[in-house]
């Protein structure tokens, strides 16, 4: 009983973890957006921009990649 | 959870949890990944960049060469092109020139039949109306004379003495009215 | 989890295809760091890919390159105008080193991609040693280049005085996260997504929703075949601007 308990908590915690992935993926299409945005209104100096874009996709998506791996340790590794 | 049952020897097989937690099998995996970065650092390091840097250096090489000879090739076709342009330009100046000779030649022709024709036409008009003027004549004579003759006559059934100088004199001064 | 699967009618191994195993012998033999195992054959097959992409496919040295020839040059281009554009021309001189983590991990992207393999890039060990080696290395290397003048990376000079020792523990925090997250974003990114294609070939024992399941197997892996590259581009370009502020500290 006690360790059912200790489950739910486990898959309770791993499910809260991952909503951390949906706030990711709100931060790389808000960086996505903005890029787009951005390039439409002076498209010439867009082209010099991609690597900034994708860098800060990374940085905006590791985070989300931190909550999906404090997800999964909840479930396989506590 | 899989932590319990997680004994090396018997954990992979059923329940792996997390294989990549598994401390166990770090060692092997950072051993062979040093391996083969090893392998790739020095495969790419000492052939495969060089080569492709020579590669494009040659073909570097290569399309400024070519470009070159384009552009030659172009101005000789631009010259080859003046050229037929001018050849162009002059045979049409001889086709228009031939053009208007032949024109002016029909023209001339056409001139020459068009008076010819007046004339001839102009000549025959005035041969008709000759005729027509001596026909016209003739006839008035011919009037006169019936006339005279029929006041004559007319004159002498009346019981009067026909003049034939009054009668003459009169028949013409009607016919002429 | 050993209990779930066993009550559920549906059996979940998303985790499965992460198992190190040796390749001869048994499963369960214990793995010491001379074993040969999966990982060292997905590794080789890696190894193997990129010789035949940079050097069997080169080695006509065509001046009309073929398929082969044209994407070694492609990635060749590639990486070396990556280099070039962020790190500045005092970078190229470590283009080789960052031209064989771009090829290795691209390419252990591609491999884990296809049914049946082992995606080494997706086990923190392998991806924990090449975010680390980025990192000790560029420190080592700002130190080397600039010495003490390396420290300047943290002191904003152009923020106002007071805020600068702050800005400097925060710089210095994220400084220290820089591996973490570099490792961990591309282990991550390979994990996360090879077990989402699991999870849905799982639901497919389902006939109810085996042809979504099957379509949305087919929509991840392609969106996989992205990430591969993607994380690839990602992890390069960041050892690129890790390289830069050790080549040039001052912001």
């Amino acid at each position: 009983m006690e360790g059912d308990i200790a489950n739910m908590g486990q898959f309770i915690g791993a499910g809260l973890a991952a909503i951390g992935s949906g706030a990711a993926a709100i931060g790389v299409g808000h960086v996505a957006g903005n890029f787009l945005a951005g390039a439409l209104r002076n498209p010439s100096a867009a082209a010099g921009q991609t690597a900034t874009l994708f860098i800060g996709i990374a940085f905006a998506e590791a985070l989300g990649i931190f909550a999906f791996l404090v997800s999964l340790l909840l479930m396989f590794a506590v | 959870m899989a932590s319990e049952t997680h004994s090396a020897a018997e954990g992979a097989a059923s329940a792996p949890g997390m294989p990549q937690l598994d401390v166990t099998t770090f060692g092997n995996q950072i051993f062979w990944l040093l391996v083969a970065l090893v392998a790739i650092y020095f495969v790419l390091s000492r052939i495969a960049l060089p080569r492709i840097a020579a590669i494009l250096a040659e073909r570097q090489g290569t399309i400024t060469n070519d470009i070159a000879a384009a552009e030659d090739l172009k101005a000789k076709a631009r010259a080859a092109e003046e050229a037929y342009e001018q050849a162009l330009a002059d045979a049409r100046a001889e086709a228009q020139k031939i053009a208007a000779d032949t024109r002016a030649k029909i023209q001339q022709d056409l001139d020459a039949a068009l008076a010819k024709a007046d004339a001839e036409i102009a000549a025959k008009a005035a041969e008709s109306e000759a005729a027509i003027a001596e026909i016209r004549a003739g006839a008035l004579d011919a009037v006169k004379a019936v006339a005279k003759d029929t006041a004559a006559e007319i004159v002498q059934v009346m019981g009067g003495k026909a003049d034939d100088k009054a009668v003459a004199t009169a028949v013409d001064a009607q016919v002429k009215g | 989890m050993a209990d779930k699967e066993s009550s559920g009618g549906l059996e979940f191994h998303p985790m499965d295809q992460f198992i190190v195993k040796p390749l001869f012998g048994e499963v369960g033999d214990p793995v010491a760091w001379y074993t040969i195992t999966n990982v060292t054959l997905w590794l080789a097959i890696s190894v193997l890919a990129v010789i035949a992409l940079m050097v069997l496919a080169t080695s006509k040295r065509a001046i009309v390159p073929g398929n082969g020839q044209s994407i070694a040059e492609m990635a060749y281009g590639f990486v070396y105008k990556m280099v070039e554009d962020v790190t500045g021309k005092d970078g190229l001189k470590y283009f080789p080193y960052i031209m064989t983590l771009f090829m290795f991990i691209v390419m252990a992207n591609f491999l884990g991609l296809l049914p049946m393999s082992f995606t080494t890039t997706s086990h923190i060990a392998v991806t924990a040693i090449l975010g680390f080696g980025v990192f000790i290395a560029v420190t080592i290397l700002g130190f080397v280049k600039n010495g003490a003048g390396f420290l300047s990376l943290f002191w904003v000079s152009s923020a106002p005085l007071p805020l600068r020792p702050i800005l400097a523990i925060i710089e210095l925090i994220s400084y220290f996260v820089r591996p973490v997250s570099h490792s961990i974003r591309l282990a991550g990114n390979m994990m996360a997504g090879h077990a989402v294609l699991k999870v849905f070939a799982g639901f497919a024992q389902v006939t109810a929703i085996a042809p979504i399941a099957i379509f949305g197997v087919v929509a991840i892996y392609g969106l996989e075949v992205l990430v591969a590259f993607i994380q690839a581009y990602v992890f390069t370009i960041l050892t690129c601007v890790y390289l830069k502020d050790a080549l040039h500290p001052h912001h």
